[in-house]
């Protein structure tokens, strides 16, 4: 995954509605972030295909921004939209819990 | 720690937080660089103090600050604050604050993998690096446990955080609540181990105190003891006991307690300039007179007093006090008295002490009374209040400031009884008492004990006019003390017998006149036949003389014509 210091987006669709917007907050290239950020792009293709959008905000590039959606745990994932948002920390190897967490399942 | 110059390892350095009281507790401050954890129960104050300690290093020691808090929101915090007088919007504008509110919502978060707390760790150095701050307050770490359903990475990252503000180089206080059985209820005492603070608040007779203890200090001594603190308009204010030691200076210089013939009584000149003055009696006999009068001496002075009543209004007092020429009105408007008057029972004994410190620290009189101080009985046993009088006589002595106590006795003979415990603390002892004799009560004034001169142990009548206060000799003779109508009665009676025995002594003296004159006539008269036995002699020796002369002329005439050969 690429350091920019402005959040990147991944996929473009060609179709209008992006109704998933992501934003995973990372810190740095440690083992976790890459395995979230690969744990994250999986989950999404195979249940947000076409409707998602992703953005990585770098913690030690742009620290002001953990203030802002309150994060602590890293790696952590926001859902932004659809609202209400949703937070899920850890490395998303638990994908059932992940998919309750973005509310794409029912919990058990 | 780092050697210091001459070779041996240097100090704990520490950290001096500007809070009234803890910087003495802890012999200079918290430690430097390091965590210290405070705990209590809810609302004790562990919010206040740590935000007291970053406002301070902020305002007056250059010392910029971080304060996270997990519990209130900045608008809360800033709220609550402004009514000690901490401005926190100026401070963060003059960039000398940091407040961020870190909001934790547990039904937010769903935890699906490994997870560390950098997030917080990025946070929290970004608001340090953006002031340059020295100090932190994390305001409630308890708040992670809570939040975070995971407590085994809690406890790693809090372990970790700690090493970090440590490895930061800035001087931290953790918060906690007090835990059943430990000191915090998820035992970050095992994390922050240098120091650790406790705050307490107990209610006791129906009053609340407020007590701080430092529980641990590692590299340093301290005092251990439990040190009642205050929350009030200044801020947080610990009392510690001042001094310990008992070694304030002590003055030479005297003062007039009001009442001339009084300060002959004690060695001519009155009480020693901070000394402690006990005044006793029972109901009615006067105390509050003395320690007007005592007061309106100080102002007129120009000295400083202030008055503290626990059982009249002042106006009471000054109504009273009227009736005895003692005016204090004109005292008042020159600032020269300041009346304090409160029930002892509308706070604790330590809140009353607090409050007598502030004050004198504040406007800095030259004495105090204390009228009465047995009304603290009320909300302290005897051995509290001994305390507390103990702790503000060290306090006063220190200053230098005269302290006068009235004291309540219960009459009967167990008035010197009930004041043993108070009276050991005391200087100077006055007792004032109802002498009872002939249909009559009258005041009749002791001076039990005065150390440090030699006093009087006669006991003087002590009477109440519009002019003030009087000291009278009682009548002491043929075994009996005599006061009041009894005195006088018993004066005049005096007052004849004396005349009469002048009169004798008048009488006696023409007589021995007389005498004298008689003795002394006959006197020449025996001198002067004495004389003429003399001038009779004188005579004969001269005439012997003569005729012994004229014998030799002759013979040596009748020689010479005899031709004699001889």
């Amino acid at each position: 995954m690429n350091r920019k210091s402005a959040p990147k987006s991944v996929k473009h669709v060609s179709s209008p509605q992006i109704a998933w917007n992501l934003r995973l907050y990372v810190a740095g290239q440690t083992p976790r972030c890459l395995r979230a950020f690969a744990n994250l792009k999986a989950i999404c293709e195979e249940h947000l295909a076409g409707v998602y959008r992703i953005e990585v905000v770098d913690l030690l590039e742009n620290p002001k921004l953990s203030s802002g959606d309150q994060i602590l745990a890293v790696p952590t994932l926001v859902r932004r939209l659809p609202t209400p948002v949703r937070k899920i920390i850890g490395d998303l190897s638990d994908t059932e819990r992940v998919l309750v967490g973005l509310d794409l399942r029912p919990g058990p | 720690m780092t050697a210091s110059r001459n070779g041996r390892p240097a100090e704990l350095e520490k950290c001096t937080t500007g809070i009234r009281g803890l910087d003495e507790i802890t012999y200079g401050g918290l430690p430097k660089g390091r965590p210290t954890l405070v705990c209590g129960p809810a609302g004790c104050g562990k919010t206040l103090l740590a935000m007291e300690f970053l406002v301070r290093g902020a305002a007056q020691y250059n010392e910029p600050g971080v304060f996270m808090a997990f519990e209130e929101t900045d608008e809360e915090l800033t709220r609550n604050v402004a009514s000690l007088g901490f401005d926190l919007r100026r401070l963060e504008a003059r960039k000398k604050l940091v407040l961020d509110y870190v909001r934790i919502d547990r039904s937010e978060i769903e935890e699906t993998g490994e997870y560390n707390l950098e997030g917080l760790f990025i946070r929290l150095a970004h608001a340090i690096d953006s002031i340059g701050a020295r100090r932190v307050a994390l305001d409630t770490l308890e708040t992670l446990f809570s939040g975070l359903p995971n407590p085994a990475i809690v406890r790693a990252e809090l372990r970790r955080l700690l090493r970090w503000l440590k490895d930061k180089g800035v001087t931290a206080i953790v918060t906690a609540e007090r835990g059943d059985g430990k000191l915090t209820r998820h035992g970050l005492e095992e994390y922050v181990a240098d120091c650790v603070i406790v705050l307490d608040h107990r209610v006791a007779h129906q009053i609340s105190t407020r007590r701080l203890r430092v529980v641990k200090y590692r590299g340093s001594a301290h005092g251990s003891n439990e040190y009642p603190f205050m929350i009030s308009v200044n801020g947080f204010s610990v009392l510690p006991i001042t001094s310990v030691g008992l070694d304030y200076r002590v003055s030479g210089e005297r003062v007039s307690s009001g009442i001339p013939r009084l300060d002959s009584m004690l060695g001519g000149r009155g009480y020693y300039k901070g000394s402690s003055v006990l005044i006793s009696g029972t109901a009615g006999t006067g105390k509050t007179s003395l320690a007007g009068t005592f007061a309106a001496a100080t102002c007129r002075r120009g000295e400083r007093c202030h008055y503290y009543a626990f059982e009249e209004s002042p106006s009471q007092i000054i109504r009273n006090l009227s009736s005895i020429g003692i005016d204090f009105e004109p005292l008042i408007k020159r600032r020269l008295l300041e009346f304090h008057a409160s029930r002892p029972t509308g706070k604790g004994l330590e809140s009353h002490l607090l409050a007598i410190h502030n004050q004198v620290e504040q406007s800095k009189p030259d004495a105090v009374v204390l009228d009465p101080v047995t009304n603290f009985s009320a909300v302290g046993s005897l051995d509290e209040v001994r305390a507390m009088l103990a702790r503000l006589i060290d306090f006063l002595k220190a200053r230098q400031i005269t302290l006068l106590c009235t004291s309540l006795t219960g009459g009967g003979g167990e008035e010197q009884q009930s004041e043993i415990a108070i009276s050991s603390l005391m200087d100077t002892w006055l007792l004032v008492r109802n002498l009872e004799a002939s249909g009559e009560r009258n005041r009749g004034l002791y001076v039990l004990k005065s150390r440090g001169m030699s006093h009087s142990n006669q006991v003087r009548e002590f009477v109440l006019s519009d002019k003030g206060i009087d000291l009278i000799d009682v009548y002491v003779g043929t075994g009996a003390v005599l006061t009041g109508s009894a005195r006088v009665a018993q004066e005049a009676r005096e007052r004849a017998e004396a005349l009469v025995a002048q009169q004798a002594i008048e009488a006696r003296q023409i007589e021995i006149e007389r005498e004298r004159a008689v003795a002394e006539s006959q006197i020449s008269a025996l001198k002067a036949k004495v004389k003429a036995g003399e001038e009779d002699l004188k005579r004969l020796r001269k005439g012997l003389a003569a005729r012994t002369r004229v014998l030799a002329t002759d013979q040596a005439a009748q020689s010479r014509r005899r031709m004699a050969d001889t």
